[in-house]
C-alpha cells in the first residue's frame, strides 16, 4: 500500500511501503467514494454477520504471522487470486450463482494449492469476491501493523501456531478495523470537500479580474464542462447557497464569451435547450456541414454521374438513405464547383437541408408551382427535375442582384418550364392571382441562426428585432403563399414553408398564425427524420398539429439547422373554419363543440359590430403569439382569471364585454411593433387551457347568445 | 415580352440554321409536354423577344407568362441568344441545350483541350478527337467532350479534308460559347 502523504501518521503507516499492489486491492481509503460505499470495509457489524469473511480473516493472519518471509509472497499469489475472483465474480453476477460460486471454489483450488491451506481458503474465497481484497488490504494492514506492534502476538503465534488465541486475534482485528474504517471515512470527507471546491463558481471580484484580463479559454472551457457536471447532477454537485440561475448564467457568459455569441442568441439558445445539448449544439455550429451535391435527373443518373467524378479523383458517396439523388462529397483533387459535369448541368451544389423542403413539397407533373424565394435555385431546379420540366413552375426573387445566378443555374441544368420574375413575395398573389396554384414552395427569408456555420457574422449580429422583423415578413409572406394556391385543386393544395433557422418564434409561431388565418391544417411532411416540432415553448401554446412539423438540428441529424411544414389547403374562403382548427386540451375541445354553430353566427356579428375593436385585439395579440379570441371572453389562461370572472359573471350584451376587453387591453398598453396588415376577420378558437368555472358559465352564455342569434337570424 | 417581327425572326433562324439545319423545322413545330390536362392538346414552342433576349417557350408557358409586367419579367423557358445594339443576333450558350440534340456539324475534342475549350479558348487541331464529315469553313459547329456531353459551340475554320491537313497549333473551331461561361460570365448571360 501506498499511502499518499497527508493521510494521518499513525505509527503503523511509517513502515516501509509494501510490495507494489494492484490498485483494485488498494485500501478504501483510495477508492472513489461510491466504490467505498459498495465494497464495504470488513467493519466488525460485517465480519460478525458474514462468517466465513471472519473465519478467512483469522486464517490469514494466521498463515501470515506464521513466517516473515511467507506472508509476502502469498500476497502476491493472493493478489492474482482475488483479481481472478473478483473477475470471476463479475461473471457470476451474469451466471447463476450457485454456479459462479463452483467454478470460484475450482479456480481458487488451482491456485491456492500450491501456497496455502487449500481447505478453507478457497471456500472462504468463494464467499463474496467483493470482500474479498478489502479483507486481504486489512489484513496486509494489519500484518504491517503486527509486524511493529504486534511482535508479541508473533512470537507467541509463532511458537504455538495452534495455540493462538483466536479471540484475542479476532478482538485486535476488529479494533484495527474500526480504526482504518474511521480513518478512511475522514479521508473521504477531505477528498469530497476538495473536489467539490473545483466546482465552486466565480465570485464577482473574481469575474472582474477576469473580465480585465485577455480571455483565458481553457480556463473557460473548463468551467463550461464544470458547469454542465453541476447542472446534470444539481442535488448532488452543487455548491450550497447558489442558485441554479446562477450556474446557468455563468454558463450562458462562458459560452457566449468562448464561442463568440451576443447575449442575445445565447440566452435564446439556452431557453430551447438543456445544458449539455446546448453544448452539443453550439459545437456543431463550430464545424462546417459537408459538401452535398445533388444530380440533376433531368440530365444524369446518380450511379454515372458517381463514377464519372470519381474518376476525375473526388472521393464521394451516396448522402443518406432518404434522398436518391443526393451525394456527398468529402474531399476532392479537383475544385468541384467547376467540374465540366458542373458546368454541363449535371449536379448542383446544394445543402443536404436544402433538399428536404422539396422533398417534403413532392411536385407532380403538370403541376403550376411557385417558388416565392427561389435564388439561387437550387431547390427550383431540384423541383423542376421532379417534374421532368412538365407543368409551369414560377421562380419569383425580390433581390435584383440574385436573379442572374438564378437565371443561369436555371439554364445551366437544362430548366426550360419556367417563368422567372422578379417580385416581392406578398405581391405574388395580385400577379398570378389568387387560388390558382398547385403547389407552393415558400422558403422564407430569415434570421439565418441554423446556418451559423456558414455564416460567422450571425452569432453576433442578431437581436430580438432582428428576429421580429423576420417573423413579420414571414408572415405576410406566408399569407400570400396561402392564398395564392387553389384548395380545389386536384393534385395539389399543398404549401410548405421552410426556413434555414431554428428559432421558434420564426417557425412554429409563424404556422401557427397561418393556422388562425387561413383555412388549412398541417400534414405531415414526408420525412421521417427530424425532430418534431414544438407545440408548447415557454409561455406560447402552439396548435397541437404543430408536431407534424419538422425541425433539423446540426449536432443530431449533421445538416445544417433547419425547419420544414407542409400546410394543406382545405378550402378557398379566407376564414378557417371551425371543423379545421383542434385544440390543446380536452376542456377547450368541450367549448369548441357547443362553439361552433354559434361562432360562425357570431363572426359575422362580430364583423358588422365590433371590426375595430377586435382587430385592434388581434393585431396586437397575434405579434405576442398569442391566441386570442375575438369573443369578449376569450381571455383565458391564468394571467386573465379575474378579468375572465369579472366579464363571465354579469350577464350582459356583448358589447359591453368586448369594451371592458378593450378597456383592459389599452390600460395594459402593449404596443404593438408591427401591425399586421388588416385581414379579414375570422373567428378564432381558444387554445388555452381554462378554469372549469369559468368555462362553464362561458359555456351557459354561449348557449344563451345562440340561441338569441339563431332567433334573430329566423326573425330575418 | 413579343412575338418576333420578321427581320428579328430571320435573322434567329439563320443563325440557327447554321447549326442544327433542316432540323430547325422539327425544333420549330416540337411539341411541348407542359399542360396540365390531357384534354387540352399540347402546345408548341415559339419564340419571344424580351428586354433584347429571344426565348424558346412553350405557348403554354407564354401565356401564363402574361400576367407578370414587362418590368419584372426575368426569363422564361430557354434563352437562346441576344440581340445587339447594333441588331445583329448572337447565340448564347444557354442555347446549346435545345442545338446539341439537333445538331448537324459536330466536333468531339480530346480530355486533355477540354479544359483549354471552357476556358474560352479555340479548339487547336491537337486537341481534335473526331469531327463529322462534309464541314466547310464557316459551318456552324457544336463541340463535345469525348463522352458526349456538350461543351460549346462555335464556327468550322477550315473543311474537314483541311483539317487532317493542318498543323496541331491551328484552329479548328473558332469558339463562339462554351458551358464554362456559366462560372467565368455570370453576369453576362
Amino acid at each position: 500500500m501506498i499511502f499518499p502523504p497527508f493521510l494521518s501518521s499513525s505509527p503503523r503507516h511509517r513502515n516501509p511501503p509494501p510490495p507494489p499492489q494492484n490498485p483494485l486491492l488498494e485500501p478504501a481509503a483510495f477508492k472513489a467514494p461510491f466504490l467505498l460505499r459498495h465494497h464495504q470495509n470488513p467493519t466488525p457489524e460485517l465480519a460478525a454477520s458474514n462468517p466465513q469473511v471472519e473465519y478467512m480473516v483469522a486464517l490469514k493472519s494466521k498463515s501470515k504471522l506464521k513466517g516473515g518471509q511467507a506472508h509476502k509472497s502469498p500476497p502476491k499469489k493472493k493478489l492474482k487470486n482475488d483479481l481472478f475472483a473478483k473477475k470471476q465474480s463479475k461473471n457470476d453476477d451474469l451466471l447463476d450463482e450457485s454456479e459462479g460460486m463452483s467454478e470460484d471454489i475450482e479456480e481458487q483450488e488451482d491456485f491456492s494449492d500450491g501456497e496455502m491451506e487449500g481447505q478453507s481458503d478457497s471456500g472462504s474465497e468463494a464467499s463474496s469476491g467483493d470482500d474479498d481484497p478489502l479483507a486481504d488490504d486489512f489484513l496486509q494492514g494489519s500484518d504491517d501493523e503486527g509486524d511493529v506492534s504486534d511482535g508479541d502476538e508473533d512470537s507467541d503465534s509463532g511458537s504455538d501456531s495452534d495455540g493462538v488465541d483466536p479471540e484475542k486475534l479476532s478482538r485486535a482485528l476488529d479494533v484495527e478495523r474500526a480504526r482504518v474504517e474511521r480513518e478512511a471515512r475522514d479521508e473521504l470527507q477531505l477528498n469530497i470537500k476538495q473536489e467539490s471546491d473545483e466546482f465552486r463558481l466565480p465570485t464577482e471580484e473574481e469575474l472582474e479580474e477576469e473580465a480585465l484580463r485577455p480571455p483565458d479559454l481553457q480556463n473557460i472551457q473548463r468551467r463550461i464542462a464544470e458547469i454542465i457536471g453541476v447542472l446534470s447532477n444539481f442535488k448532488a454537485l452543487k455548491q450550497d447557497g447558489v442558485r441554479r440561475k446562477d450556474y446557468v448564467e455563468q454558463l450562458k457568459r462562458d459560452l457566449a464569451s468562448y464561442y463568440g455569441y451576443n447575449d442575445y442568441l445565447i440566452g435564446v439558445l439556452a431557453e430551447m435547450f438543456p445544458p449539455v445539448e446546448l453544448k452539443e449544439l453550439i459545437e456543431g455550429f463550430e464545424k462546417p456541414r459537408p459538401v452535398c451535391l445533388r444530380t440533376n435527373t433531368l440530365k444524369a443518373r446518380r450511379r454515372d454521374l458517381a463514377d464519372v467524378l470519381i474518376n476525375r479523383g473526388v472521393n464521394l458517396d451516396p448522402l443518406a438513405k432518404w434522398s436518391k439523388v443526393g451525394l456527398v462529397v468529402y474531399d476532392s483533387q479537383v475544385p468541384i464547383g467547376a467540374t465540366p459535369e458542373y458546368m454541363a448541368g449535371y449536379y448542383m451544389l446544394q445543402s443536404a437541408s436544402s433538399f428536404l423542403p422539396v422533398m417534403a413539397l413532392a411536385p407532380q407533373e403538370k403541376e403550376r408551382i411557385v417558388d416565392m424565394a427561389a435564388a439561387p435555385g437550387g431547390k427550383t431546379t431540384y423541383i423542376a427535375a421532379l417534374m421532368k420540366n412538365s407543368g409551369v413552375i414560377f421562380a419569383n426573387e425580390m433581390k435584383e442582384a440574385r436573379l442572374k445566378s438564378l437565371t443561369a443555374n436555371l439554364h445551366r441544368m437544362g430548366v426550360t418550364n419556367t417563368i422567372v420574375c422578379n417580385y416581392d413575395g406578398k405581391e405574388l398573389p395580385k400577379v398570378l392571382g389568387h387560388n390558382t396554384l398547385d403547389r407552393v414552395l415558400l422558403d422564407a427569408p430569415c434570421s439565418g441562426t441554423g446556418v451559423i456555420s456558414k455564416d460567422e457574422s450571425v452569432k453576433t449580429s442578431k437581436n430580438l428585432e432582428d428576429i421580429q422583423k423576420c417573423a413579420f415578413l414571414q408572415k405576410q409572406l406566408i399569407l400570400a403563399a396561402i392564398d395564392m394556391v387553389d384548395a380545389n385543386s386536384k393534385s395539389g393544395g399543398y404549401i410548405v414553408y421552410s426556413t434555414c433557422s431554428i428559432m421558434v418564434a420564426e417557425n412554429e409561431a409563424v404556422i401557427d398564425y397561418a393556422l388562425k388565418k387561413r383555412d388549412v391544417k398541417l400534414v405531415p411532411c414526408g420525412l421521417d427524420f427530424g425532430k418534431p416540432g414544438f407545440v408548447r415553448f415557454r409561455e406560447h401554446r402552439f396548435h397541437v398539429s404543430l408536431e407534424k412539423t419538422r425541425r433539423y438540428y446540426p449536432h443530431v441529424h449533421n445538416v445544417d439547422g433547419f425547419f420544414v411544414a407542409k400546410l394543406k389547403k382545405m378550402s378557398n374562403a379566407k376564414a378557417p373554419s371551425s371543423t379545421t382548427l383542434e385544440s390543446v386540451d380536452p376542456e377547450s375541445m368541450l367549448d369548441d363543440e357547443s362553439n361552433e354553430e354559434k361562432t360562425e353566427v357570431e363572426h359575422q356579428h362580430n364583423q358588422t359590430k365590433d371590426r375595430q375593436d377586435n382587430s385592434m385585439e388581434k393585431r396586437k395579440a397575434e405579434e405576442n403569439g398569442h391566441a386570442r379570441n375575438d369573443k369578449p371572453k376569450s381571455l383565458s389562461g391564468p394571467k386573465n382569471a379575474e378579468k375572465r370572472k369579472r366579464e363571465n359573471e354579469p350577464e350582459e350584451g356583448r358589447k359591453l364585454a368586448v369594451k371592458k376587453n378593450r378597456e383592459k387591453e389599452n390600460g395594459h398598453g402593449k404596443s404593438d411593433k408591427a401591425r399586421s396588415r388588416p385581414g379579414p376577420k375570422e373567428k378564432k378558437k381558444q387554445h388555452f387551457s381554462k378554469g372549469k368555472e369559468s368555462s362553464k358559465i362561458r359555456e351557459e352564455e354561449k348557449k344563451e347568445f345562440r340561441k338569441k342569434k339563431a332567433a334573430n337570424k329566423k326573425g330575418k | 415580352m413579343r412575338p418576333l417581327d420578321e427581320a428579328e425572326t430571320t435573322a434567329v433562324f439563320s443563325k440557327l440554321f447554321k447549326f442544327i439545319g433542316p432540323n430547325l423545322k422539327s425544333l420549330i413545330e416540337a411539341e411541348s409536354h407542359e399542360v396540365t390536362t390531357s384534354a387540352e392538346n399540347s402546345s408548341r414552342y415559339c419564340f419571344r423577344l424580351h428586354k433584347n433576349r429571344v426565348f424558346y417557350v412553350s405557348e403554354y408557358l407564354v401565356k401564363r407568362a402574361t400576367n407578370v409586367s414587362r418590368k419584372n419579367l426575368v426569363s422564361l423557358g430557354t434563352c437562346i441568344g441576344k440581340f445587339t445594339k447594333g441588331g445583329s443576333f448572337h447565340l448564347t450558350v444557354q442555347a446549346l441545350g435545345i442545338m446539341a440534340p439537333h445538331a448537324k456539324r459536330k466536333v468531339w475534342v480530346k480530355p486533355t483541350s477540354e479544359m483549354s475549350f471552357l476556358y474560352g479558348n479555340h479548339v487547336l487541331k491537337g486537341g481534335l478527337g473526331r469531327i463529322t464529315e462534309g464541314i466547310n469553313p464557316g459551318d456552324g459547329v457544336v463541340v463535345f467532350s469525348m463522352s458526349d456531353v456538350p461543351l460549346g459551340f462555335g464556327v468550322a475554320a477550315h473543311s474537314t479534308q483541311d483539317c487532317r491537313k493542318l498543323d496541331p497549333n491551328a484552329n479548328v473551331v473558332l469558339h463562339q460559347a462554351d458551358i464554362g461561361e456559366y462560372l467565368r460570365m455570370e453576369d453576362d448571360l
